[in-house]
């Protein structure tokens, strides 16, 4: 899966994204979760690692399809009565839908993004999408300082508390000195930004010449077999809803 | 090939009332090896910047006139390569190989030449690592040879050294000198550099120019510097080689304050941990800390100023640094009482700095510690003073100089007369004359009791103030 160019995984899960949001049933949905899952071994992502990349949409998921179990609007029978909320037969196949799609949309793109070297991305998306260079090097330099930033942080707590402005007052003094340390964080991060801006222009980043690229981005035969395959998933499930009947054009 | 020439040539910052340099003037012809020599805050590195066509309009307006063979440095970009101070702010791309192809790529070199010339840079430069490896996974001292190996891939005319040494340790920096030499004889580049570490770097100079305030105070080979006019330099502040260190007597403290047994430090989180070391610090006494970079000396200097828990063994404060604090563990006090008792100058300042101005930046602890405004008002003349920043006063830390940054955070750890006081790098980027007036300052709060670590890199602040000094190994 880190072979294929990271543009194809955009397009892929691009494409299984716009037609899932394109119906609100549980069965387009579950047909596209269970070829996911299936290929998922092919993902060419450690189990350990995998679990842990999913965790916050295996969380999110089923929250989503919760918040409409109890606050749709009760359509169908009345299924339970849970104190306040009365759930119905219409909310719960709605809950169910949700987070299907949920698990559907996020999960070939949580993957997908997990196998791609934000370089590659960026060699894609400058050479081959023509996007100006001036962004997206800028962009990926700035993911790189993201990094840095979470040690400015920490240091920047310590640092505080060395000064002896790290307690007391109460929570509202608390508050007070965390947007202090925000902004000091902002303040380092741009002057962290200007620096490096500064040694970018010093290798004459954004020179008025035509830049090259010292990696070709290509996007192979097999990259375009991998769109296709997503787009065949996506009509699979599409016809798959359509035939049982349970497709509903969201925009009707 | 290219001459560099500066005729008259001055610069002013937006914020500030006085221009910061005026009246440079100088050519400088194809291969030459030039050391810019300076006192802190003279404005060596702003030149380096105008050199290198990277000083922005928007930041202050030039006067006077700087060539590269007549054009403008703004106009011939990659004629002069920039290698600056932090290797940390230059690291542009998550890949070495990447990182050194960068400049080749800006300037529209073909494919097969970038790699073929990021192959010779690595190999001059002698960084020996696969074009994959991952840039955050290099050492400070491989981080700066991979910027000067970009800068050496766009084949510059002119290389352009801002400090380049400042943050290396002495085999580091040594290994940086080596690389550099190499790059001049192959390439026949022009070096003009700014270093404070001249004992280093006097050998490998063809010509000296030392800025003054009011323009180029002395130009010419490193052999013909006179002897009186070095001295009148020296005065000035502008380091020489060879000056001779006074070795203090050796100060045996009295009463232990804080004390470390089997401690190993490393930061929270990561698998890093040093060797195991213990310490006593003593009233009255100069400890000081050295090792390779990555040896794990700053989170030693966190450890011991109460900042970041330990990751085995203890670190106890005696009950004279203790006093009213509740417990023995400086970790577990609150700030304010930590305040009194450990002041921690860290080795970035920047990271340090709560306040608007250097006056309130200096008033902060005092003020924190509720002492009357007469004295908070006193204490922070003295220390502006004492300090060279009173002309400073009013202007915004984060405008200051490097060297005058790590003053000023000094300073502030000073302002709340703690008992026992932890420095990271604190003599980094002075000049002969701030350099003297930081060794005596920190004598002089040895004798009246104070317990003082600090961690450097500098052999002559440890010949001149050490009374114990402690070697942190590399390995673990």
């Amino acid at each position: 899966m880190t072979t294929i160019s990271p543009l194809a995984k955009l397009c892929a899960s691009g494409i299984l994204g716009v037609v899932l949001l394109l119906s609100l049933d549980p069965v387009s949905a579950m047909v596209a979760l269970l070829f996911e899952l299936a290929l998922l071994p092919w993902a060419g992502v450690p189990a350990r690692r995998l679990l842990r990349i999913l965790i916050p949409l295996l969380i999110a998921a089923p929250f989503a399809g919760l918040a409409t179990l109890l606050y749709g609007r009760g359509v169908g029978e009345v299924l339970v009565v849970l104190g306040p909320w009365e759930i119905t037969s219409g909310e719960a196949e709605l809950a169910l839908a949700i987070t299907l799609r949920v698990l559907a949309v996020a999960l070939p793109a949580v993957v997908l993004f997990a196998t791609t070297d934000p370089t590659d991305l960026a060699d894609g998306l400058a050479q081959l999408w023509k996007l100006p260079a001036r962004f997206v090097i800028g962009a990926l330099a700035a993911i790189r300082m993201l990094g840095l930033m979470r040690q400015d942080w920490h240091m920047l707590r310590l640092a505080r508390r060395a000064r002896g402005v790290a307690d007391g007052g109460g929570p509202i003094a608390a508050l007070v000195r965390l947007g202090n340390q925000a902004l000091a964080l902002l303040t380092i991060a741009v002057r962290r930004g200007s620096l490096l801006a500064t040694a970018m222009e010093a290798r004459a980043f954004d020179a008025p010449v035509t830049r090259t690229w010292a990696r070709e981005a290509k996007f192979t035969a097999r990259d375009g077999w991998f769109v296709c395959g997503a787009a065949v998933i996506a009509i699979i499930a599409v016809m798959m809803a359509v035939m049982t009947g349970a497709w509903n054009f969201v925009i009707s | 090939m290219a001459t560099l020439s500066a005729q008259g040539w001055g610069w002013q910052f937006a914020a500030r009332p006085a221009p910061a340099l005026k009246n440079i003037s100088f050519d400088i012809t194809q291969g030459e090896r030039v050391l810019l020599l300076g006192a802190s805050g003279v404005g060596k590195s702003t030149l380096l910047r105008a050199v290198a066509g990277v000083l922005g309009e928007d930041e202050g307006t030039a006067s006077g006139g700087l060539t590269l063979d007549g054009n403008t440095p703004e106009s011939c970009r990659g004629t002069v390569g920039l290698v600056l101070q932090d290797p940390e702010n230059q690291v542009i791309l998550e890949r070495v190989g990447d990182d050194v192809a960068f400049g080749c790529e800006n300037l529209g070199i073909d494919r097969e030449e970038i790699w073929h010339r990021v192959d010779e840079a690595l190999g001059l430069v002698g960084l020996d690592v696969p074009l994959t490896r991952s840039t955050s996974a290099l050492s400070g001292g491989q981080k700066q040879r991979l910027a000067l190996a970009g800068v050496l891939a766009m084949k510059p005319g002119i290389i352009a050294l801002d400090e380049p040494t400042a943050n290396l340790d002495p085999a580091g920096a040594i290994a940086l000198k080596h690389a550099v030499t190499q790059v001049a004889d192959a390439t026949g580049a022009t070096i003009v550099m700014v270093e404070h570490r001249v004992d280093l770097w006097w050998d490998f100079a063809t010509r000296i120019i030392v800025l003054g305030p009011n323009g180029v105070l002395w130009d010419g080979a490193p052999s013909a510097l006179p002897e009186e006019t070095a001295s009148v330099l020296e005065s000035a502040g502008v380091w020489l080689p060879h000056k001779q260190i006074h070795s203090s007597t050796h100060h045996v403290g009295s009463t232990v304050l804080l004390s470390a047994q089997n401690l190993q430090v490393g930061y929270p989180g990561s698998p890093m941990v040093s060797k195991e070391v213990n310490i006593h610090v003593r009233a009255g006494e100069i400890l000081a800390i050295t090792g390779p970079n990555g040896a794990g000396k700053t989170a030693l200097a966190l450890t011991l100023g109460g900042l970041i828990p330990t990751q085995s063994g203890a670190v106890i404060a005696a009950s004279e640094l203790q006093g009213s604090a509740s417990g023995i563990t400086p970790l577990k006090w609150r700030s304010r009482e930590l305040l009194s008792r450990i002041g921690s100058v860290f080795q970035a300042p920047e990271q340090q700095f709560i306040a608007a101005t250097v006056r309130e930046e200096l008033a902060a602890g005092p003020k924190a510690l509720k002492l009357p405004s007469v004295e908070v008002k006193k204490r922070v003349a003295e220390l502006l003073e004492r300090l060279h920043l009173t002309e400073l006063a009013d202007a915004h830390p984060f405008t200051l100089s490097g060297g005058q940054q790590r003053r000023l955070s000094v300073g502030t750890a000073l302002a709340t007369k703690p008992q026992l006081l932890i420095l990271d790098e604190p003599t980094f980027g002075q000049d002969a004359v701030t350099w003297t007036e930081m060794v005596s300052l920190l004598s002089e709060l040895r004798a009246e009791g104070c317990g003082i670590v600090a961690i450097t890199h500098d052999a002559d602040f440890v010949a001149a103030v050490a009374d114990t000094v402690l070697e942190l190994g590399g390995e673990k």
